[in-house]
């Protein structure tokens, strides 16, 4: 089996619990080796998807291969894939060792083997010498660990990740992206998790399937999706975005314009592909828009600027602030009453004081920055 | 004074304020006083048990020569054990069934075993009464089968202590262990020896207990349904104290108290009070 072949094959699934529709006729390949990430907001279905190419729960509708195995009909307990749980789901009567062993002793695997193979396993968590502890004397980002050892000592095909930082504080969950990460390449498993944080999952994931209502919004590796979301949707929930509404009313190869009542006319080198005078949208992320004091930006539009004249321009009110350390929020009121979130990355120590609350500022973008978005 | 100059008390540190120690105290004294004055007169050497004539041991040795006695114990312990056993495995089966599915008509199933725990006793005793009467039990079976009625009957009222322990032992179970088990391969049987089971022991272990003490005191439902020649111990004390009120009944009670007293250590020892303490 080549490395591009799908480890998971999904095919027109539906799960449906009574009259809600969880996931709704989606189909979705996942390749070999992959770290894919279903992202979403709760209640979207990602949980449920999981849950189905596990075999806890069985789809309405569809079809779910594993390695071109269909898997219908197939309990948890024969599936070549393992799952990490949320609460890690740690027996805690059993010692780690124990834990990790349970897999490769219901298998039937030899004394001498489990052992070793726990060993091994534990020692690619790095929780060698904790063979002999009890879940209650660990730590959570430990229990976790444990869970993940526990897992990935049955060598599945495919290892299932539900939610598996989303109990661990700040500091320790950015630790385990990177860990999770180096984990996947090491063992060169295919993993796919599930996640309602867009960090976690653009820091983590090859590729990223977004969805929404049961429904997949988008599926893109995680900077397609930043910087080129398929829709309001997708825009929207990975990261921070300014949308405004707005008309097309400019199309060509080479360059295109929108009317936004609230932001003016915002011109994009590229073309878009669009019906004349449809209905669009305009994505702008506040970190693609740069803040100057008025009269300054002038000398900066000579720096870079590749609109034409008087184009992705905006002037307005700061209203609102807020101070992140690295860098700072701005909520700014524009001249005819709409409001642009703006951010600044504060490259010096005083940047932070050279805007401040009822300051009139102007503002210009790049014309690659805007995204257009038909839906 | 260094003992009295210690660290003020803290508004909600209950067990240093004074008033507190004296409920606790008295409360043990109320609890407590009327066994300590039991088993202290079991060795008073006077046939009656109003004044202490000094110590003896010569009650213990006319209550284990006194064979009917006897008989009434073995009979308690070994309906008691019975009682246990069947109890916890159909009370430990009840509270899977209602912690683990639902089914139309849940909440009347719930009520209804329920039911020998609220009914009264003496309720529960006639019934009973009849009900052997009815099916015309018989009563002159050899030992231990001689039993069978009251076992049942006081199967009946113990399996449901045992199911609501189990049951909210269960309510602090993570469904997800059970996934994660069956998710390493394991199979339904084995899921359930491996993992359920071990989460259910304290709750076992507290229900064995809570079945053993009920139906090794119980009195009168064991006094409808026992045949014209069995009896139990405290069926035979109340026939004691009806003449009246030796040391011999004392000695007797001691025994009956050291014994339950000696098997719940064993139990709690077996299981780590910490376990049984989660329970509640």
């Amino acid at each position: 089996m080549s490395e591009a072949d799908p480890i998971i094959q999904i095919r027109g699934v539906t799960k449906r619990f009574g009259k809600h529709t969880a996931v709704d006729n989606v189909s979705l390949d996942i390749k070999s080796g992959e770290f894919f990430v279903l992202l979403g907001p709760s209640g979207c279905g990602k949980t449920t998807l999981l849950r189905m190419i596990a075999g806890f729960e069985l789809p309405t509708e569809g079809q779910i291969l594993i390695d071109g195995q269909d898997m219908a009909g197939i309990p948890p307990n024969k599936r070549p894939v393992n799952m990490v749980f949320q609460s890690y789901a740690v027996f805690p009567h059993m010692s780690v060792a124990e834990n990790v062993g349970y897999g490769l002793k219901i298998a039937g695997v030899g004394r001498a083997e489990r052992d070793e193979r726990v060993r091994e396993a534990l020692q690619l968590v790095s929780l060698g010498g904790f063979e002999d502890r009890k879940p209650d004397q660990m730590s959570g980002g430990q229990r976790q660990r444990v869970a993940l050892a526990r897992s990935l000592v049955m060598r599945p095909k495919v290892l299932l990740l539900d939610e598996p930082l989303s109990a661990l504080d700040a500091k320790l969950r950015a630790q385990m992206q990177f860990e999770l990460s180096d984990l996947q390449d090491k063992v060169g498993i295919t993993f796919v998790t599930v996640t309602h944080d867009q960090d976690e999952a653009l820091s983590m994931a090859s590729r990223i399937a977004v969805m929404n209502k049961g429904d997949i919004a988008q599926l893109a590796s995680p900077s397609d999706l930043y910087e080129y979301p398929a829709n309001r949707f997708v825009a929207d929930f990975v990261g921070s975005v300014n949308v405004f509404e707005g008309k097309l009313t400019l199309d060509e190869p080479d360059r295109a314009a929108v009317e936004c009542p609230g932001l003016g006319k915002v011109y994009l080198n590229h073309g878009v592909t669009g019906p004349h005078g449809a209905d669009v949208w305009i994505a702008l992320r506040p970190e693609k828009i740069y803040l100057h004091v008025p009269g300054e930006g002038k000398a900066i539009r000579a720096a870079g600027q590749d609109a034409p004249e008087d184009h992705n321009l905006a002037r307005g009110v700061i209203k609102g602030m807020s101070y992140l350390g690295d860098i700072t929020l701005y909520e700014i009121k524009l001249d005819n009453g709409a409001m642009i979130r703006v951010s600044r990355p504060n490259l010096s120590r005083h940047d932070q004081e050279h805007f401040t609350w009822d300051d009139r500022v102007s503002m210009h973008w790049r014309a690659d920055s805007p995204v257009v978005l038909l839906g | 004074m260094a003992l009295f100059a210690r660290r003020p008390v803290a508004p909600l540190e209950y067990t240093r304020k004074t008033w507190m120690r004296l409920w606790v105290g008295a409360t043990l004294v109320f609890l407590y006083a009327p066994l300590l004055v039991l088993m202290v007169f079991s060795f008073n050497d006077s046939k009656r048990n109003v004044a202490w004539k000094g110590f003896t041991l010569k009650y213990y040795e006319k209550a284990l020569n006194n064979d009917t006695l006897v008989e009434a114990l073995v009979n308690s312990l070994t309906i008691a054990a019975l009682a246990t056993v069947v109890s916890v495995i159909l009370g430990a089966l009840a509270g899977v069934m209602l912690w683990r599915f639902r089914f139309p008509l849940k909440g009347a199933v719930e009520g209804v075993m329920s039911l020998p725990i609220i009914v009264p006793e003496i309720c529960m005793g006639v019934a009973m009464l009849i009900f052997f009467a009815k099916v015309d039990w018989p009563t002159d079976l050899p030992w231990p089968l001689n039993l069978s009625a009251i076992t049942i009957a006081h199967i009946t009222f113990c399996f449901p202590f045992v199911a609501m322990v189990v049951r909210s032992r269960m309510a602090s179970f993570n469904r997800e262990q059970e996934e994660a088990a069956k998710d390493l391969g394991a199979s339904e049987w084995a899921t359930f020896r491996d993992i359920l089971l071990p989460h259910m022991k304290p709750g076992l272990v507290a229900g064995a207990l809570l079945a053993f003490t009920l139906s090794l005191d119980d009195f009168v439902i064991t006094f409808f349904t026992s045949g014209p020649d069995t009896i139990t111990f405290p069926v035979k004390v109340y026939s004691m104290v009806r003449f009246s009120v030796t040391p011999e009944v004392n000695a007797a009670s001691t025994i009956l108290i050291l014994l339950t007293i000696a098997l719940t250590a064993v139990a709690l020892k077996l299981q780590g009070v910490k376990g049984i303490a989660e329970t509640h």
